[in-house]
Parts: C-alpha cells; sequence; structure tokens
C-alpha cells in the first residue's frame, strides 16, 4: 500500500462516520413521528380517526399533484414551479364549469354526469396549458443552465397567479361557491368526499402506473429520462414524449383540481402556491421521479398534516405549513433521495 | 501609472463614488430647493411619476437587491427565501425603536423621543447593526444545512424557510404562551430615523417622520445606507472573497480542487447577503412603513428582489441597481401613474386597473428575461459567458467540435487585429525576445480556424 491509499481510507472512515450520524438521526426523527403518532392514538382514537379520514382524503389530491411535479423532474430535471399554480386555475375551470355552466348545487346521484364533464374539461385543460408552457418556454432553455428554465416556472407561476387575480377570472379574495353533500358523517368528515376523491384518484393513479411501465410511451418517457440522446438514436420523438409528459402532468393537475374545487367549494388565487409546495414535499419525500414514491409521500404528507391539525398533540392549523417545510428541509438535508429513491436511481 | 497630478488621478480613482454621491445630491437639491420654485406645470407631473416616497421604496429595495446579488449573483446559490432577512431586519427594528406591545424594559439609547416614552428605543443607526449582525446569524443558521444542496434543491429549502419565518412571525402573538412579535396584528408605531449631531444645523429636522419635508431628507440618509452597501459588494467582489464566490458560482468542483473554501465561502456569501438584506428591513420598517406586520413579508417580495437581479444582470453591482429601481418604480408608483395616463387618453379609469395586473407583468417580464436577456440589462462579462454558452454536456451530445468552431467563428468576427497588435506589441516591450510577429501572418493563422 502507498501512502496515497493510506490517506484514502483514512477519508473514506471519516465519510462514514458522517453516514452514521446522519442515518442514526433520521431513524430518530422517524421513531418520534411514529411515537407521535401513537401518543395521538393512545390520546383520542375517535379524533384520530376523524384525522386519518381527512388525511387521506388530502394526500390523495397531493398524490395527484405530486406526480406532476415528479414526473416532469424525472423527464427533464425541471421543478414545475408553476404546477400548483396550474391545479389552482383548474380548480377556477372546475367551478367554472361545474356551478356557472351545468348548475351543480347539490353533489350526490344527480351530479355524476356533471362531474364527468368537469374532470374531462379541466383534465384537457391542465394538459393543454402545461403543454403549451413547455412548447413556449420550457423547450427554449433545455440547454441553458438550469438557473434559467427555474426562474421561468417561477415567471410563469406568477403569470397564473396573476390571471386568477383578475375580477374576471376570480378576483384576490376567495370565493366561495354553494356546494352541498349528502351523505354520512363520520367524526366529521363526510364520507362521500372521501369516497369520491377515492373513486377518482385511485383509477387515475393505476392507468398513470400503467402508461409509464406498460405502454411504448411510458418506455419512451423512461429512456429519454435516461439519455436523450441515445432516445433520439433508436428512433424516439424526445420533443413528443416530453410534451407527452407535460399534457400527463397537467391532466392530472386538472382533475385534482376538480376534486379540490368539490371537496372544499372554494376557490383562491393563492391556492396553488402552498398546494404546491406541499404536493412537492410530498414528491421529494417518496423520492423525486418515483411514482409509487409521490403516491406514498402524498399520503404521508397529507396524514402528518391532518394530524397535526385535528390530533390531540398537534401544533394545530397555524403551524401546518412551518410543519410541512421543516419536513422538506430535514428530508433535503438528511435523505434528498427520499423513501423510495436510491442515490443514483432511475427515473420514472 | 505615474500620477499626472495630485487631483485628476485623485478624481479618477473616485469616479464612481463622486458620481453617486453626485447624483444623491442633486436629487436631494432637486427636492430641496429646485422643484418648490419652479411653476406648477413642470413641477406637478415631475412629483405625480416621481414622488419622494417612491424614490426612498427604490433606494431601500435597491439595497436588499444587493444583498440577494451577493448571495445569487455572487455565490451562484439561488435564495428563494430572502425575505426572510426583510422580516427579521423589520422586527428587529420593532422589537428594539418601537412602541411597548408587550415590552417593559424601559430603555432609551440616542434615541429620538420623548425621555417619557415607555419601552425600548434605540437610534437608528445602532439597529442597522444589530439587525445586520441577526440576520447574518440567520444566514449562516439558513445556510449551514444546506451547503451540500444542488441549485434547485436549494431554492426550495431556501423558499421552505422563508415560509416558516413568516408564519413565525404571522403567530407570533402566541409562541408557547408569549407575545413574541405580536401576530398579525405587527408593531404599529416605530421610531423615526434620528439624526443625531445632524439635527443641529440649521433647517434639518432632528427626526425623520413620515411627513413630505421629512421624506426628502431620508433621500440622504437611505441614499447613504446604498452607496454603503454598493461600496461593500464593489470592494468585495475584487477581493479574495469575491473571486473565491465568482470561482464557486462558475465551477464547484474546479474551484474546491483549487483551494477555495467551499464551506467558509457560502457561509460568508449568505451571511453578507442577509447583513445587507437587514439593513433593508430596519430601512423599510424605520423609514418607509413605520410599522411591520407579517402580510408584507411574502413570497412574492423574494420574487420581486430576484427578479430586480435578474432584470438588472446578475452579478454586476450597476445593472441589479438599476433594475432595483425600475421595478421598485413600476411597483409603486409607475404602474398607477402609466394607468393614470393611459385612462386621460383614451377616457377610461384605469388609476386602479393596471397596478392588478403587476403579479402578471413581474411574471411575464421574467419568462422573457429568461426567454431573450438571460443575462440581464447590464450583464456581467463573465455572467453573460456563463449563461450564454450550453452547458459541457450538451456540448459533447451535439458535438463539441462544431460548438467550438461556432465559438472561434465568432470570435473572429468580433476580433480586432490592432487590439492584437496593441498586445503584441506590448509584449515585445517588456521582453526583447518576444518578437511581436508580422501582422499579416496572425490574421491568416486565425482566419483558418478548422485547419
Amino acid at each position: 500500500m502507498t501512502a496515497l491509499a493510506v490517506r484514502g481510507s483514512r477519508r473514506q472512515s471519516a465519510i462514514r462516520l458522517r453516514r452514521v450520524v446522519e442515518r442514526s438521526l433520521g431513524l430518530a426523527l422517524l421513531a418520534l413521528a411514529v411515537i407521535w403518532l401513537v401518543w395521538n392514538l393512545v390520546a383520542d382514537p375517535t379524533r384520530f380517526t376523524g384525522s386519518v379520514l381527512i388525511g387521506l382524503q388530502n394526500g390523495l389530491l397531493y398524490a395527484l399533484v405530486a406526480l406532476g411535479y415528479t414526473m416532469v423532474y424525472g423527464v427533464i430535471e425541471l421543478i414545475n414551479f408553476a404546477h400548483g399554480d396550474l391545479f389552482m386555475l383548474a380548480t377556477i375551470v372546475a367551478a367554472a364549469i361545474m356551478v356557472s355552466v351545468l348548475s351543480v348545487k347539490l353533489v350526490g346521484a344527480g351530479a355524476i354526469l356533471p362531474l364527468l364533464v368537469a374532470l374531462v374539461g379541466c383534465m384537457a385543460f391542465g394538459a393543454a396549458v402545461n403543454v403549451s408552457a413547455e412548447f413556449f418556454a420550457y423547450r427554449r432553455l433545455r440547454s441553458a443552465p438550469r438557473l434559467a428554465p427555474l426562474m421561468t416556472a417561477v415567471g410563469l407561476s406568477f403569470v397564473f397567479r396573476g390571471i386568477a387575480q383578475q375580477d374576471y377570472v376570480n378576483g384576490s379574495a376567495q370565493k366561495n361557491w354553494p356546494i352541498e353533500w349528502g351523505g354520512p358523517i363520520v367524526e366529521g368528515v363526510y364520507l362521500y368526499k372521501l369516497l369520491l376523491v377515492g373513486a377518482v384518484t385511485v383509477p387515475l393513479l393505476l392507468g398513470m402506473t400503467y402508461i409509464v411501465t406498460r405502454m411504448k410511451m411510458g418506455k419512451a418517457m423512461r429512456a429519454v429520462a435516461q439519455d436523450q440522446d441515445a432516445a433520439r438514436l433508436v428512433g424516439i420523438n424526445v420533443n413528443g414524449t416530453i410534451s407527452f409528459t407535460f399534457a400527463l402532468g397537467g391532466a392530472l393537475a386538472g382533475a385534482a383540481g376538480v376534486l379540490y374545487f368539490l371537496v372544499q367549494a372554494q376557490t383562491y388565487y393563492d391556492t396553488g402556491t402552498q398546494f404546491g409546495l406541499i404536493a412537492f414535499t410530498a414528491a421529494v419525500l417518496g423520492g423525486i421521479g418515483n411514482l409509487t414514491g409521490a403516491v406514498v409521500g402524498g399520503l404521508a404528507i397529507g396524514l402528518i398534516q391532518s394530524i397535526n391539525e385535528g390530533g390531540t398533540h398537534g401544533l394545530g392549523s397555524n403551524w401546518s405549513q412551518s410543519v410541512v417545510f421543516l419536513i422538506l428541509i430535514v428530508l433535503m438535508v438528511l435523505r434528498p433521495e427520499g423513501i423510495f429513491g436510491r442515490a443514483s436511481t432511475e427515473k420514472v | 501609472m505615474p500620477a499626472t497630478s495630485g487631483f485628476r488621478a485623485w478624481l479618477a480613482d473616485h469616479k464612481w463614488p463622486l458620481g453617486y454621491v453626485a447624483i444623491i445630491v442633486c436629487l436631494f437639491l432637486l427636492y430641496q430647493a429646485i422643484l418648490p420654485n419652479l411653476i406648477d406645470e413642470v413641477s406637478t407631473p415631475v412629483t405625480a411619476w416621481l414622488p419622494v416616497a417612491t424614490i426612498n421604496e427604490c433606494l431601500m429595495w435597491a439595497i436588499m437587491a444587493l444583498g440577494l446579488n451577493v448571495v445569487v449573483g455572487y455565490a451562484g446559490l439561488l435564495d428563494l427565501g430572502y425575505v426572510a432577512f426583510w422580516a427579521l431586519g423589520g422586527y428587529t427594528a420593532g422589537w428594539l425603536m418601537a412602541a411597548p406591545f408587550n415590552w417593559t424594559w424601559d430603555f432609551q439609547l440616542f434615541a429620538p423621543v420623548a425621555e417619557s416614552y415607555p419601552g425600548t428605543h434605540i437610534t437608528f443607526w445602532l439597529v442597522i447593526l444589530i439587525a445586520g449582525c441577526l440576520c447574518a446569524l440567520l444566514g449562516v443558521a439558513i445556510g449551514a444545512p444546506t451547503l451540500r444542496l444542488r441549485g434547485d434543491y436549494l431554492a426550495l429549502v431556501t423558499l421552505g424557510f422563508g415560509e416558516v419565518i413568516t408564519q413565525f412571525f404571522r403567530n407570533s402573538n402566541d409562541i408557547d404562551g408569549y407575545n413574541v412579535a405580536n401576530g398579525d396584528a405587527g408593531i404599529p408605531i416605530i421610531d423615526p430615523i434620528g439624526l443625531g449631531p445632524f439635527g443641529l444645523i440649521a433647517g434639518v429636522p432632528e427626526s425623520l417622520t413620515n411627513s413630505g419635508s421629512d421624506n426628502i431628507y431620508k433621500i440622504l440618509v437611505l441614499g447613504a445606507l446604498l452607496g454603503l452597501c454598493l461600496f461593500v459588494s464593489l470592494r468585495i467582489r475584487g477581493g479574495r472573497l469575491g473571486r473565491a464566490w465568482l470561482a464557486i458560482r462558475e465551477d464547484q468542483l474546479a474551484a474546491t480542487t483549487m483551494g477555495v473554501p467551499l464551506v467558509r465561502s457560502k457561509l460568508l456569501a449568505y451571511a453578507v447577503g442577509a447583513f445587507f438584506g437587514g439593513i433593508g428591513g430596519v430601512a423599510n420598517a424605520a423609514g418607509i412603513t413605520g410599522a411591520v406586520s407579517p402580510s408584507g413579508f411574502d413570497f412574492g417580495k423574494s420574487v420581486l428582489v430576484l427578479l430586480m437581479v435578474v432584470l438588472g444582470g446578475m452579478g454586476n453591482v450597476w445593472g441589479v441597481t438599476i433594475g432595483a429601481f425600475l421595478l421598485a418604480w413600476l411597483n409603486s408608483n409607475g404602474l398607477r401613474q402609466i394607468g393614470v395616463t393611459i385612462g386621460a387618453a383614451s377616457g377610461k379609469n384605469l388609476e386602479a386597473a393596471l397596478p392588478r395586473y403587476n403579479f402578471l407583468i413581474l411574471g411575464l417580464l421574467l419568462v422573457f428575461m429568461m426567454l431573450f436577456r438571460r443575462e440581464g440589462l447590464l450583464p456581467e462579462k463573465r455572467t453573460k459567458a456563463l449563461l450564454t454558452t450550453p452547458s459541457r454536456i450538451e456540448m459533447e451530445s451535439v458535438g463539441a467540435h462544431i460548438a467550438e468552431a461556432e465559438a472561434k467563428n465568432r470570435a473572429i468576427a468580433e476580433s480586432n487585429p490592432n487590439v492584437d497588435a496593441e498586445i503584441a506589441g506590448s509584449a515585445g516591450a517588456v521582453s526583447p525576445d518576444l518578437e511581436p510577429p508580422a501582422a499579416a501572418e496572425s490574421t491568416n493563422a486565425l482566419k483558418d480556424p478548422d485547419q
């Protein structure tokens, strides 16, 4: 062994120590989270159940939006800051279709057809806006330094918010819509809301998984994610594939917009920033670029948030944003690859 | 170079400080002495388009933009939570120089308030230093865990920190039972800027409240602060630390292998940027709004400051200052005034309509800047090169030799044989061994890149 090798091995041990410290810190945090959950459950089981139901309902919506982030990041490594605001625009379009055009008041069996119309309309809207954003802005910046597309996305998110803020769109105040829900109420949670969200989200998620893992287009997406030039060499239409990815993400955001509007019965121009950031945190939690991870991350964030807000030992809704962002920060620092990701993971 | 004459050399050495002082003094004199003596037809449009309060805001925003420029422009660390420092600066002013909201510590230090006034009152000038140091500490605290993160992840973590800190202030009326910063209501009455010994000069007010005549003096105060920030920005850039930042910005790996201390340089970038942010926060709270409340510290403000930096030209101090002036003016008065003018021409009332589009306009501006002029209005030479050359991986894939040949052709098209000859001549002057080659020969060699 030469002197160089000895020095090398010494350095390696230092890195290993750091890893041990980080891993044990991470595990300790995870253990704390589990203890906190159990503590909440023991303190007041019925209240805990209510929080879990709300958490599932929100978590599924987060998962839908998180998928849009994770797919775009997986394919072109761009954090699409405007995605949350696209979702916000979709809630406004959904309100326009369902209330203003189809005049739905009570969500029940009679609302199924309008719901389908709104879903199709909003998914088409989300896909169209996302694809045109890619076509007009991000495509031209593909070879630019990474700062440029990121700032473009921030700019687009401002544009979307600016559009929503106009009085003829939604106005700068929160707008409440007269939507009523029937059905049983468990622990303050409308079961039908949860059922509707589940009935729309689960097929969409399964369909998405099918597209990405089984269909030819999904294969092309994975190929483009790995190496754009190699993909081009084997005859894949790279631009078309990237557009398709944006369309999928936008469609999911559109569907999430319809559901969010129906569940909350309100539209607000600032919804997108918060919701989008939380969804992004979910994507990072699951390992960005990983589809299953996004869904699991979305559910986890939804549960943590709702238990924090509704649980016995939570900090309350005043702090829910801070809790989510602290999770994001801790994750980024300790485990940027997320739960399911590996350090050099296959993307998408 | 030997000095030809002492005074001229001194002038040449102090070109920008003298120019800057001249501009600020001219602005001050314009509002203090010239405008009141002009006829209304001249003075009314000037005060409508450029009121004193707007100039003060511009100066304050320029301080903020210079601070973010240190982090983003010099060190290349994208910070989307810069508003946190602005907020902390403002709240430091709220804690140390305001009417009490829950404070029982009666303490006065050179403050321009009556002796009997309760609460903590420390002079503006000391609070600026305290706020700067507090913000620098916060900057290091935010920067330390994020040192290993890459550009876009870093942006998100800083954004998260910004939101957490804003939420802390929003909930601050009940932090475990204590009222730390009065929550949503904010801290209402903050002491005016005291002028200390300058107040003894006849005609100069002792402290600067929010009245029209006092606002004119604020041009001098805020102008001095901005001048200080400009000076620090320019001097630090040329020094060892500034060059280390530029090296990290351009290639982190290369910088570390050359022995640039990564951790220390990055943390110092955060600290210096945050210090400026703290100054801006105090200046805003004490000089412009006279109060702090958490509603002003939203993500939009972080993006506004970032846009100032991008618009002006990342890394270029003068560009950033101009960008800040432009956007601050648009944001505070410009859009409204343009609306009034268009409204007067078209017969509609647009005074309130146009400012409502400011999100839209700022967003479009950012997108178009990124698409068509990424280097900003007044680009820094090095940033321009960095932002217009494709990344190395992209070059390899397109065919590095094509890109390189293109760059070479561009260099030839832009080359000036006179300059080449001059350089060659000066090389000959240094050492007789370096004979300048024949001019015709050198240009021939250049004209055939792919030989």
